[in-house]
């Protein structure tokens, strides 16, 4: 088994996030929450956040699916947070571009999240990696 | 029957996937095709590429014989009684859709009552699910036992004088369970209602007989029999058929066409609305005699003796849970499975680096995955040509897995 391939996909950082998930949990006091689940593999989502003055002042998530979905479901609550709308919409579309594989703006700070370069070489596993961003800029256009 | 030597008729199992020999354990989403299958095809489009029932040319003619000769080939594996009731669609999920529109559509009213199970491929609960919001009818579901199983006491509870329309899967694309549709249609019948079989997953490896199963309605695809995609099969008992409407209108399936009035064809041709799925329907013709001439007698037994070699040898893996019943005998060669820890997709992708092909998700059965109270599962399905060695090494990879995710986690 070529393990040397895994390790691009499956990086430390990623199973420290799925292991130990931040912003796991339902927001009490949000004003967005977003429902998303990828129906071909059955990975679910909810996001709540608090968005105030165009700034989100929280986030967390909760849902099931694989190390890849949970994890980036937990970097990137992390990364928006504190951000405004326009960062985080523009982190999102950053991070798109970097898992398709595709040149991506580098002088974003992405921390935690340039471990999941790897599933760009993972075709079947990239809608994985999306699942919360896209509910993340789904509750953001609202 | 020796599976190596069945190996060698299907080209595409003769490769490398991410630099290992691919082990394909995928064939109840679709098996793989044989060369004589992909060779009447090609031998369609190169020789005698022409539209049926029309024209008076020579291809033309070929054409028809080759289609018609594809129906009588499926009502003699199926042992229809004649081939009026053999109806080419474009696989399981359309031939479930037609019966559920024009049966369904004419024969339900509000309070009556569609029975299907806890168990069905969506494409057996949602087009009942539509038909009973047009009509008013009430769905409802034979519930499951620990196993997975159907007890004929819960479907005698579920069905009344109320129920129009029992709907089951002959075997379960998630459990492998084999259902005992012919009971089950006979308890149908006694309350004066139709049986429908969803035969997807058990044409394939088992001898289907429509006329002992007593079924009304029997749906089946072309992709998971060693036939190509896009065709498929709707069987209906004559004297049910005739009575129905047409679901798609257009050319093909008509007699004589009004400005305002038309008139439809006789049995079977009403149903085949627009240019038929030709190359398809060949090719289905070419996958039957390819699975006749090997003995669907042989290829049920060679399963079984793989499902039996595969839970016995899964058994061995710590954290390992298998779904459904644990009797090989009970079952065809689908086992669905989780390793504690590890999620499926990440299950699916380590194993495809070892070049092993499974299925990860909810297998388009998300009531059952309810009932299961999981989110997603894996699932290795065995076809005639998989081996005891594929087991081998589905089991060598599920330990891999396990050790590569207790370290890196």
């Amino acid at each position: 088994m070529s393990f040397n391939n895994l390790d691009t996909l499956y990086r430390q950082v990623i199973m420290d996030h799925y292991k130990k998930p931040r912003n796991k949990g339902v927001l009490e006091d949000g004003n967005l929450t977003i429902d998303m689940n990828n129906p071909t593999c059955g990975d679910r989502i909810r996001l709540t956040m608090k968005v105030e003055d165009q700034k989100v002042v929280d986030a967390k998530f909760e849902g099931e699916g694989c190390s890849i979905s949970m994890s980036s479901a937990s970097m990137m609550t992390q990364a928006i947070k504190g951000k405004d709308i326009e960062t985080a919409v523009k982190l999102s579309k950053t991070f798109s571009e970097m898992i398709q594989g595709n040149e991506y703006d580098d002088t974003l700070d992405l921390g935690d999240i340039e471990a999941l370069q790897g599933v760009s070489k993972f075709p079947a596993r990239i809608k994985c990696a999306t699942l919360a961003w896209k509910a993340m800029e789904k509750g953001l256009k609202e | 029957m020796n599976p190596y030597e069945i190996r060698k008729l299907f080209p595409i199992l003769d490769q490398e996937v991410n630099d290992q020999p691919l082990v394909y354990l995928d064939s109840a989403a679709t098996s793989q095709k044989p060369s004589a299958v992909i060779q009447s095809i090609e031998d369609y489009y190169r020789g005698y590429n022409s539209n049926v029932h029309r024209g008076v040319h020579t291809l033309g003619t070929k054409a028809t014989d080759a289609y018609e000769g594809a129906r009588e080939k499926v009502r003699k594996f199926i042992n229809a009684s004649a081939m009026e009731e053999i109806i080419f669609t474009r696989g399981t999920t359309t031939s479930l859709n037609i019966v559920a529109k024009s049966y369904g559509g004419a024969h339900l009213s509000e309070g009556d009552e569609i029975v299907i199970s806890y168990m069905e491929h969506h494409s057996n609960i949602i087009p009942w699910q539509q038909i009973a919001k047009q009509t008013g009818a009430v769905l409802k579901y034979v519930p499951l036992q620990p196993d997975g199983t159907i007890s004929i006491d819960d479907v005698k509870a579920t069905i009344t004088n109320a129920t129009k329309i029992v709907s089951i899967m002959h075997v379960s694309n998630v459990m492998g369970v084999i259902n005992p549709v012919k009971e089950i249609a006979a308890i149908a019948h006694q309350y004066g209602a139709i049986m429908v079989v969803d035969g997807a997953q058990s044409t394939p490896h088992l001898k289907v007989d429509v006329q002992d199963l007593d079924c009304d309605f029997f749906a089946f695809s072309g992709h998971k029999m060693v036939g190509p995609t896009g065709i498929g099969v709707l069987y209906g008992k004559k004297e049910l058929l005739e009575k129905m409407e047409p679901v798609e209108f257009g050319g093909e399936m008509i007699d004589f066409v009004g400005l305002y009035e038309s008139t439809w064809k006789e049995l079977p041709w009403k149903f085949e609305g627009g240019t038929p799925i030709i190359a398809g329907a060949i090719g289905l013709g070419a996958a039957i005699d390819f699975l006749s001439e090997i003995g669907l007698d042989n290829i049920e037994a060679h399963e079984h003796h793989l499902a039996a070699y595969a839970l016995e040898r899964m058994a061995e893996i710590d954290g390992l849970t298998i779904y459904g019943p644990l009797d090989p005998m009970k079952r065809a060669g689908v086992i669905t499975f989780n390793v504690a820890d590890v999620h499926p997709h990440d299950l699916a992708t380590v194993l495809d680096m070892d070049g092993i092909a499974i299925r990860a998700g909810h297998h388009c059965a998300q009531p059952l995955m309810k009932w299961l109270d999981v989110s997603a599962t894996a699932r290795a399905s065995f076809y005639l040509y998989n081996t005891e060695e594929d087991i081998d090494k589905l089991v060598k990879g599920l330990v891999k897995t396990k050790e590569y995710f207790s370290n890196v986690l």
